[in-house]
């Protein structure tokens, strides 16, 4: 295959390192849920991508299906239904959290509520 | 079909099934603390049936909804599966019946109901990694126990629980997240997500780059969520700021399950088809595991509050743990399993006992628990004693647990004496860590007035009594380990006997 034809998975590498980058150096909250979401998401992509099978339709069926039809394998796409719940879930809670620091410290940066906690 | 062959998926379905409903119950009086407990009670029995069964007639296979197994979810629960069940369920009904009145002073009463709603969820999922045999019900399950404990890290009664839930919250999601990319290269190179299933297809595709990339992704995930050194930072945190009774839970056995998973891929799905990589794992995790156990218990022995120096210990305890996986033998595999066990009891004891120390003195900071050696007598005796398990004095479970330990690093050629050195001075300096606290506790003399003067008043009946009970665990499978023993040389035979 050549490089283009991997173009999914060089999307797949650039997204995770992007996301990881964006969780490890920033120190803003919601920042890094935004960094985790890019994380997570480049999985997905992943998932998606192994699903196609060359010159393959969605897998729907529609009529009697004859032998020679090709489809996508469905399962992946299942399983990132569900990681996309999880995804959801984690960006809620992760928020949820980050608001209620920023009530208890007044700010969404990591610097100052290390230093309030260093005062306290 | 009888109730008895639906255990399997009911020791899961019990808890996931209550912990809605007990959200929506109101929270008033000790209503919902009654509930989780009863719901653990019977989640405990389930799980002692399923290991007298799995003693009787080994592993024990149960198809969901009746789909055959490589195509729909199987469970496959073995001996390590039913001793992780018993450890989990155990842990959790300690800390209910210990935990009900710290979590009354910590937690406020209209929020008590949707946390013992989490706690239910946080159980249901850790019961559900250790029962299933699927490799994205793994992750399923890893992300409902994941989720509902950071919820209740949350809840603690500082303000820095917050921030320590939030980084407990993306550590682990980013350890999940790596899991499942694993798993995603696993899939693509077998087209199955059953593990058995799994182990038996890789064997076309044994030493391809993609299956040793599947394998550092899943390692590196792990030991993220196991917390294993140096990716431990997000642990002695949540440990210090949860509320006590969630410590006491979590420091039993919830970073051991994502050791149990490692321990799962490692022996069932990768070791057989990796070959040379098999050397090269094992090389790249003993000196992680050696810095563990030696950073952890140097920084344990500094530590000034109780809570994080126990968290720190629990680094250095995971360091021991992976260092018995990671020699890839049968003597190892037994010790792992069972420090596993023994492990979760003494971390128990031990947290149990903080739990009181908390409940009466209001802090978990050492250097103001002068005079606790005559304020609450019976609770510091039991401290000592499960600290002298986990130092591993003869006589304890702790003991035990070294023993095999040090027995399975000394087949290794070359390394073993240097390793046992090194295994000894970490418990040197547990023996450090534990006197600070005696120290402090029996001949520190109060700010006001001297030690004479201290009046006597023990932690609550339910903790003196759990604690004592896991104290006198401690001490009865230090001198009878038969149970775990028995367990862990039927997993390590499951595991090594076939294929090495």
């Amino acid at each position: 295959m050549t490089l283009l034809g991997l173009y999914n998975y060089w999307v797949f590498i650039l997204l995770l390192v992007v996301g990881l980058y964006a969780v490890l150096a920033s120190g803003n909250y919601v920042k890094r849920m935004i960094g985790l979401g890019i994380f997570q998401s480049a999985v997905f992509l992943l998932f998606i991508t192994m699903d196609k099978v060359e010159g393959g339709t969605g897998p729907i069926f529609r009529g009697a299906p004859s032998p020679d039809q090709l489809f996508a394998n469905p399962l992946p796409q299942v399983l990132i239904l569900t990681a996309i719940v999880v995804g959801i879930a984690v960006t809620a809670l992760g928020l949820a959290i980050a608001i209620r620091i920023r009530e208890e410290y007044g700010s969404v940066e990591e610097a100052d509520t290390r230093r309030l906690d260093e005062q306290a | 079909m009888t109730l008895f062959e639906q255990l399997p998926i009911l020791v899961v379905v019990v808890p996931l099934f209550v912990a809605p409903l007990l959200a929506m119950v109101a929270s008033q009086g000790r209503l919902p603390w009654l509930i989780a407990t009863l719901t653990t009670a019977i989640t405990f029995l389930i799980a002692i049936a399923l290991t007298t069964q799995v003693l009787q007639s080994g592993t024990i296979f149960y198809e969901l909804g009746n789909w055959p197994v490589p195509f729909g979810i199987g469970l496959a629960i073995g001996p390590f599966s039913a001793l992780m069940l018993l450890i989990i369920s155990g842990a959790s009904l300690a800390a209910l019946v210990a935990g009900g009145q710290s979590m009354d002073s910590e937690v406020g009463q209209e929020h008590q109901s949707l946390l013992y709603s989490c706690w239910l969820l946080a159980m249901a999922g850790l019961i559900g990694i250790t029962v299933t045999g699927d490799a994205f019900n793994v992750f399923v399950f890893m992300e409902i126990s994941s989720l509902a404990s950071y919820v209740m890290v949350a809840n603690g009664p500082n303000r820095r629980a917050l921030t320590a839930s939030f980084t407990y919250l993306v550590t682990g999601t980013t350890g999940a997240t790596f899991y499942l990319i694993g798993v995603g290269y696993l899939y693509m190179m077998t087209g199955t997500l059953n593990l058995a299933d799994m182990a038996d297809r890789l064997s076309d595709v044994s030493d391809t780059l993609p299956v040793m990339i599947a394998a550092g992704f899943l390692v590196l995930g792990l030991a993220l969520k196991a917390a294993l050194f140096p990716m431990h930072a997000w642990m002695p945190n949540a440990y210090q700021f949860a509320p006590t009774p969630v410590a006491i839970f979590f420091a039993a056995c919830s970073t051991k399950v994502a050791l149990f998973v490692m321990l799962r891929f490692d022996f069932v799905v990768l070791l057989p088809n990796l070959g040379e990589q098999a050397y090269f794992l094992s090389s790249l995790l003993i000196p992680l595991c050696v810095a563990a156990f030696l950073v952890g218990s140097a920084v344990a022995m500094f530590e000034r509050d109780l809570k994080r120096m126990l968290g720190y210990s629990s680094v250095a305890q995971i360091g021991y743990i992976v260092l018995a996986i990671s020699l890839v033998s049968s003597a190892g595999v037994t010790a792992a399993v069972l420090h596993f066990f023994n492990h979760a009891l003494i971390k128990a004891a031990l947290f149990v006992a903080v739990a009181g120390i908390v409940l009466r003195f209001g802090t978990s900071n050492i250097d103001q628990l002068a005079g606790l050696g005559r304020r609450m007598p019976l609770t510091m005796l039991g401290f000592v004693m499960a600290g002298l398990s986990l130092i591993g004095v003869p006589l304890t479970a702790g003991f035990i647990s070294k023993w095999y330990l040090i027995q399975a690093v000394l087949e290794e050629p070359g390394l073993g004496i240097l390793l046992t050195i090194l295994i000894l001075t970490s418990s040197l300096m547990a023996v450090v860590y534990i006197w600070k606290v005696v120290e402090v506790a029996y001949f520190k003399v109060p700010a006001h007035g001297s030690l004479n003067d201290v009046k006597r008043e023990e932690a609550p009946l339910a903790i003196l009594v759990t604690l004592w009970l896991l104290v006198a665990a401690n001490i009865w499978f230090g001198i009878d380990p038969e149970l775990p023993l028995s367990l862990a040389t039927m997993e390590a035979f499951d595991l090594m006997g076939g294929g090495q």
